[in-house]
């Protein structure tokens, strides 16, 4: 991959004890879309959130188009930020209550100096209009607006400064059904046309096999597998994957009356004092001895996949945690 | 599941419950006019988008509204009429024949009062159990719903649960004197989807081994298909369709159901790289403080023509084909003359 756009290289961020990232490397080139999957806990966001250096990561480095970030000043990183934004999940808190849209979407463009006096609207309207928007919307505000125009307008300021890099934070969690639809149709659309990278976080795995290209998943604070987005809905390796991917209901009856569930033993164990061995150990229906005791590395398999687990073969078999019979 | 469906008695009966609200000069019709029957162990799945009136008519049928809330229509629970009924009446109702479970368990538990208090309490209440026979009892429903080592979580407080666990608490607060009915308002929407599943399973198990007739309130269809046996379809406030579950989804009969079906996102559907764009439902939801004589999805709906805008669709059965289900009602003038094959 030549001139990646983000580069984590063995990131951590530790909250005093809590580990909650721990040692993750992700690649998002230019143009394009990986997705960061797993459940509440597993540090996704705290990821996103280090990537654009709104939270300080405790170790490993952050580099944006090839720029080492990880220590640099405030001051001296402010000029960069106009290479990357972050989308939040609720629009509804990160825009400011009191401002137009209009000024909301022109406060970046103003900021970096992109463009001045009647420039600034035409801009504004020009990216409103990207968005799926009409010009007369840059004079309201953002309650006058439904929750899917909300996220247009967080997204039309992220794309304003037309950055090289979009982290999206769960950006349409929190929409309805029809309302997601678009705004996934939208960052599809503005993704090719822009040819901005995306680091997409979701819990939602039908939400990142539309959009991402390749997705990596997160089991308590580590990588747990990443490959191409075909490959890893065809044949998940990891024990964990397939459990995440047999527990999301099919909206479908009949197939998924059809569907065998991996149901996980326990909890999620607690960052603060995560298991050895492999961390999925405690619940994983597969797990043997050398589980419980030999940290699994992030192996890179052929054709470049990538899975860290002890059961999966030289050659990519995997295990299949359904029947979990044979393993032992 | 019930032994004839067609012919028992529904052990929750809901007729023309309408719910308004006064606000300042306005009047918002948040539910106009919805109709259902509940039998036992049946599970209902009542879907829509954000503001369809969903949790509205739940809420009516539980009692909970505020007294702003003006409500019409009737509600009969095993025969016994709920709407306008005093609220001494209800508070007995509410528990032993009705109960109901929300999105977010933490702010429904009390965070200062152990497990067991919180259960022992309904059983005490309610069945006049003593101290010991109501620990008894709540080890017995903690195991029911699946919690692990139930005699040591009865010592504990809400916040040494993990969410999956609360919502599991709740439930067995719920059914801790065997309600004929249970609502669950959206019981998975804040949860992971493996816990997610967890759940659903107890769901079902409730209803195969209590025979619990289940009101499913939820925007996943995922949820549905997994676990409904009916479908309840709701929009702006009216309910425009109702199928069993399989049918709904293999052939339903309302546009606003198709657009839901095609705009919601499948798994499988675009592995291989094939960016297909999603269906979208143009248009947006409509204020609720009118109630036209028309249809409410008519200014959103391709099919729309001047009857659409000029006469409310009345809730039918729709007219039976080969394989169609004579439960299977749309409120929609076109329901009879639309296509069989859903867009996908």
């Amino acid at each position: 991959m030549t001139d990646p756009v983000l580069e984590l290289g063995e990131l951590t961020r530790h909250f005093g004890p809590v580990r909650a990232v721990d040692g993750v490397s992700i690649t998002v080139g230019r143009g394009e879309v990986v997705g960061l999957v797993g459940e509440s806990g597993s540090g996704k966001s705290t990821v996103g959130r280090c990537a654009v250096r709104l939270d300080e990561p405790t170790g490993g480095t952050v580099r944006i188009n090839g720029t080492d970030v990880t220590r640099m000043s405030r001051r001296a990183l402010r000029p960069l930020r106009k290479d990357f934004h972050l989308v939040f999940q609720d629009p509804s808190s990160s825009l400011d209550p009191r401002m137009t849209i209009g000024q909301i979407i022109a406060e970046p463009i103003k900021l970096h100096g992109l463009a001045k006096g009647d420039a600034v609207r035409a801009r504004v309207e020009e990216l409103l209009g990207q968005v799926g928007l009409r010009p007369e919307h840059a004079d309201r505000h953002p309650h006058e607006l439904s929750g899917g125009q909300r996220q247009r307008i967080s997204i039309a300021r992220a794309l304003s400064v037309d950055p090289d890099l979009l982290v999206a934070d769960e950006p349409t969690s929190a929409l309805d059904v029809s309302v997601q639809a678009s705004v996934l149709n939208l960052l599809a659309d503005l993704q090719r046309d822009r040819g901005f990278g995306c680091l997409f976080i979701t819990h939602d795995l039908a939400a990142v096999e539309f959009l991402a290209d390749r997705i990596a998943v997160m089991y308590l604070g580590q990588i747990v597998e990443q490959a191409p987005t075909a490959e890893l809905f065809a044949d998940p390796k990891h024990p964990y994957t397939q459990a995440l991917l047999s527990a999301a209901p099919v909206p479908d009856p009949v197939t998924q009356r059809t569907r065998e569930r991996i149901v996980l033993n326990g909890e999620l164990p607690s960052p603060l004092d995560p298991p050895a061995g492999c961390r999925f150990h405690t619940r994983c229906p597969l797990a043997v001895d050398r589980c419980r005791t030999e940290v699994p590395e992030l192996r890179t398999l052929d054709g470049g996949r990538q899975v860290s687990c002890h059961l999966v073969a030289e050659d990519g078999t995997a295990p299949d945690a359904s029947s979990p019979v044979h393993a032992n | 599941m019930s032994p004839d469906p067609v012919r028992e008695e529904p052990v929750l009966s809901v007729r023309d419950l309408s719910v308004s609200f006064r606000s300042g000069e306005r009047t918002v019709h948040a539910v106009d006019h919805v109709s259902y029957d509940l039998k036992r162990g049946e599970v209902l799945a009542v879907v829509g988008e954000s503001g369809c009136g969903k949790s509205v008519t739940s809420m009516a049928v539980m009692g909970l509204l505020p007294p702003t809330a003006t409500i019409t229509g009737s509600v009969r629970l095993g025969g016994r009429e709920l709407a306008g009924a005093p609220d001494k009446e209800l508070q007995k109702v509410r528990g032993n024949d009705i109960a109901m479970i929300f999105q977010e368990p933490m702010t429904s538990l009390n965070p200062v009062l152990t497990i067991g208090r919180q259960i022992g309490e309904v059983l005490r209440r309610h069945q006049g159990l003593n101290r010991k026979q109501a620990r008894e009892k709540s080890v017995e429903l903690l195991t029911l719903v699946g919690i692990p080592a139930p005699r040591q979580r009865i010592e504990e407080y809400p916040h040494q649960l993990s969410g999956g666990m609360r919502q599991r608490v709740m439930i067995a607060i719920a059914v801790a004197c065997d309600p004929a009915v249970l609502i669950a308002d959206e019981p998975t929407t804040a949860l992971d989807v493996t816990v997610q599943a967890g759940i659903l399973e107890v769901l079902q198990s409730l209803r195969e081994r209590l025979g619990t007739a289940i009101v499913l309130i939820t925007h996943d269809l995922g949820v549905v298909a997994d676990s409904a046996d009916r479908v309840l379809v709701m929009y702006a406030g009216r309910a425009v369709e109702q199928a069993p579950v399989d049918e709904l989804f293999a052939a339903p009969r309302h546009p606003y159901t198709r657009g839901l079906l095609g705009a919601v996102l499948k798994p499988g559907a675009h592995a291989g790289g094939t960016k297909r764009r999603l269906p979208e439902i143009p248009g947006l939801v409509p204020s609720l403080t009118e109630q036209p004589d028309a249809c409410t999805f008519a200014p959103r709906c391709t099919l729309a023509d001047e009857q659409c805008t000029t006469r409310r669709p009345g809730f039918r059965a729709v007219e039976l084909t080969a394989g169609a289900d004579a439960r299977h009602k749309a409120a929609c003038w076109h329901a009879n003359t639309m296509t069989k094959e859903v867009v996908r």
